[in-house]
């Protein structure tokens, strides 16, 4: 797959996935999309289907009502597809992990590729994580 | 409710290009007009108020900013004030000005954050680009003051972390200057704008009645003739201190809550510049020291950008509440949908529904779905289960 994910990392196309998070790690991600970081420059571009994704960025903590939806739309997506979890809510849990309500493990709903922690990450962290990712594509 | 021949069902969500948040509208239309509307939360519930009464105040703090990103001032700070309100602890004046301006920036951050989504929702993202562009100083000014740019952690019981000193001030208050030019300019430019007009005057319609009777709160209601505003009725921190106006307009259509969201934004900056005026005078400590909160009741009441945000909390004189109510303002704007959605052509129905600003991560905290059959959930019987059990915990009987 190497020369498919070479081209791949030439522009890399994201879906956003909320799984219940706080909000604030979306409102960042929208940011990147905004004159001051405006990330469509580096190739990156928000799209509206997951169809047309070639990585997802998930923000929260994935509660148990969302968990199928969010299988469901990895399941849409086509391979190969790069999951990115944006915040501490993926990594850590955030200050979330005594609630009743969210999933055990994480990775068994999604599998992440990348982490971008911080509460929220500031956006430029947030192209820092895509940077990595579009490194380990290129090989 | 019933489908006729002519009827159609539209579902929206739970993902869906246009919302942020993961949220499943169900529409029933019949040809182009909406007849009814159905909504299913609980994609966000992560379950606040049942961790909040395992952690201790502080703590709990920490956590209420994490209800939402956007209003993650305003319920830290009714947070605060129900915890104050237990043992009517006083705060510092500099504090109080500290908490003050911090709310306010808040608010102009969130009003410009709808501003440039509901250009969005309408296909008309040089608003959205603008809009956000000149969001971006604010929160500047925010990691100036705490340094991070969203989730401040500024609150404490009994006033506030971190202090402002003078050299920030006057930075501030050159950030602020272009904020308030920005603001003015969108402000000026946005109601002359022929395709904004002709696509908001008169859409979605939420008359005065119907936002009373549905308790509406925050702009959903000031847009419709209804002047509350908890900073004036039962002003908290700074706000009996400064001098600013409540805008109230009449139609109560989008046009209105957009132009209720301009007008109070540079409201704001008004406030924001009256308290950093303060913070070169008024010194002083910025934190009384709270040594233990005794057993009791607390009600905080804060104006959040979107409507009254209402926190209570029960203490039984140990280090954490033994219970936390939180009532979210989208919780009771959300119902006035069924009033301002009916009638209208289905292309004007995701504006009409993000005009009331809603906010589900706020919202969904009440209601535990785990288990059961999410369609066979009854809210207002499990709203009155709730009650009678708080009843209940109350009297003992
Ligand atoms: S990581 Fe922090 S900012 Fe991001 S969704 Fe979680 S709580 Fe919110």
């Amino acid at each position: 797959m190497g020369w498919y994910n070479k081209r791949l990392a030439k522009s890399i196309w994201v879906f956003h996935v909320s799984a219940s998070p706080c909000n604030n790690c979306d409102i960042e991600i929208l940011d990147l999309l905004t004159p001051k970081y405006d990330v469509e420059r580096l190739g990156i571009k928000l799209v509206g289907s997951v169809r047309h994704a070639d990585v997802l960025l998930v923000s929260g903590v994935i509660n148990q009502k969302v968990a199928p939806m969010v299988k469901k739309i990895y399941e849409q997506a086509p391979k190969p597809i790069f999951v990115m979890g944006v915040g501490t809510c993926p990594s850590g849990g955030c200050c979330f992990n005594d609630s009743y309500n969210i999933v055990e493990n994480r990775e068994d709903v999604i599998p992440f590729d990348i982490y971008v922690p911080g509460c929220p990450p500031k956006p430029e962290a947030m192209i820092a994580g895509a940077a990595k990712l579009m490194e380990v594509l290129n090989g | 409710m019933k489908l006729s021949e002519n009827m159609n069902q539209v579902p929206v969500g739970p993902f869906h290009p246009l919302l942020e948040e993961a949220e499943y509208f169900n529409l029933t239309v019949e040809g182009e007009t909406v007849v009814d509307i159905d909504l299913d939360i609980g994609w966000m519930h992560r379950g606040h108020e049942f961790i909040s009464e395992q952690k201790t105040f502080t703590q709990s703090i920490f956590l209420v900013e994490r209800i939402c990103g956007i209003c993650s001032t305003s319920h830290p700070l009714a947070c605060v004030h129900a915890i104050e309100d237990v043992d009517n602890i006083e705060i510092p004046e500099r504090a109080a000005y500290i908490r003050t301006l911090v709310g306010e920036l808040e608010r102009i951050h969130s009003h410009l954050l709808w501003l440039g989504l509901a250009g969005h929702f309408i296909g008309y993202d040089t608003l959205w680009m603008w809009a956000w562009k000149y969001r971006e100083p604010v929160l500047q000014m925010f990691e100036i003051i705490s340094g991070n740019r969203n989730h401040y952690g500024v609150m404490r019981v009994g006033g506030v972390s971190r202090d402002i000193d003078l050299d920030r001030v006057k930075e501030l208050h050159k950030i602020l200057d272009t904020v308030d030019a920005k603001i003015k300019m969108i402000a000026a430019a946005a109601p002359d704008d022929p395709v904004l007009k002709s696509r908001l005057v008169g859409v979605g319609v939420l008359t005065n009645q119907d936002a009373i009777d549905m308790c509406a709160v925050g702009p959903t209601s000031r847009a419709s003739g209804v002047p509350w505003d908890v900073r004036k009725d039962e002003p908290t921190d700074a706000y009996g201190l400064v001098d600013f106006d409540v805008i109230v307009l009449q139609n109560g259509d989008v046009w209105d809550k957009l132009v209720v969201r301009l007008l109070e934004t540079l409201e704001s900056t008004k406030i924001c510049r009256q308290c950093l005026d303060k913070l070169k005078t008024v010194k002083g400590p910025i934190l009384n020291n709270v040594k233990e909160i005794s057993a009791g009741e607390g009600i905080g009441r804060y104006e959040a950008p979107r409507g009254e945000v209402f926190h209570y909390v029960r203490t039984d004189g140990s280090n954490r509440a033994i219970r936390h109510k939180i009532r979210a303002p989208s919780y009771v704007n959300i119902p006035t949908y069924s009033a301002s959605c009916k009638g209208i052509p289905i292309a004007d129905a995701l504006i009409t529904l993000a005009a009331v600003d809603p906010c589900y991560c706020c919202t969904e905290r009440a209601l535990r779905v785990k288990g059961e059959d999410p369609d066979a959930i009854d809210f207002v019987k499990l709203s009155r289960e709730k009650t009678e059990r708080i009843r209940r915990e109350i009297h003992g009987h």
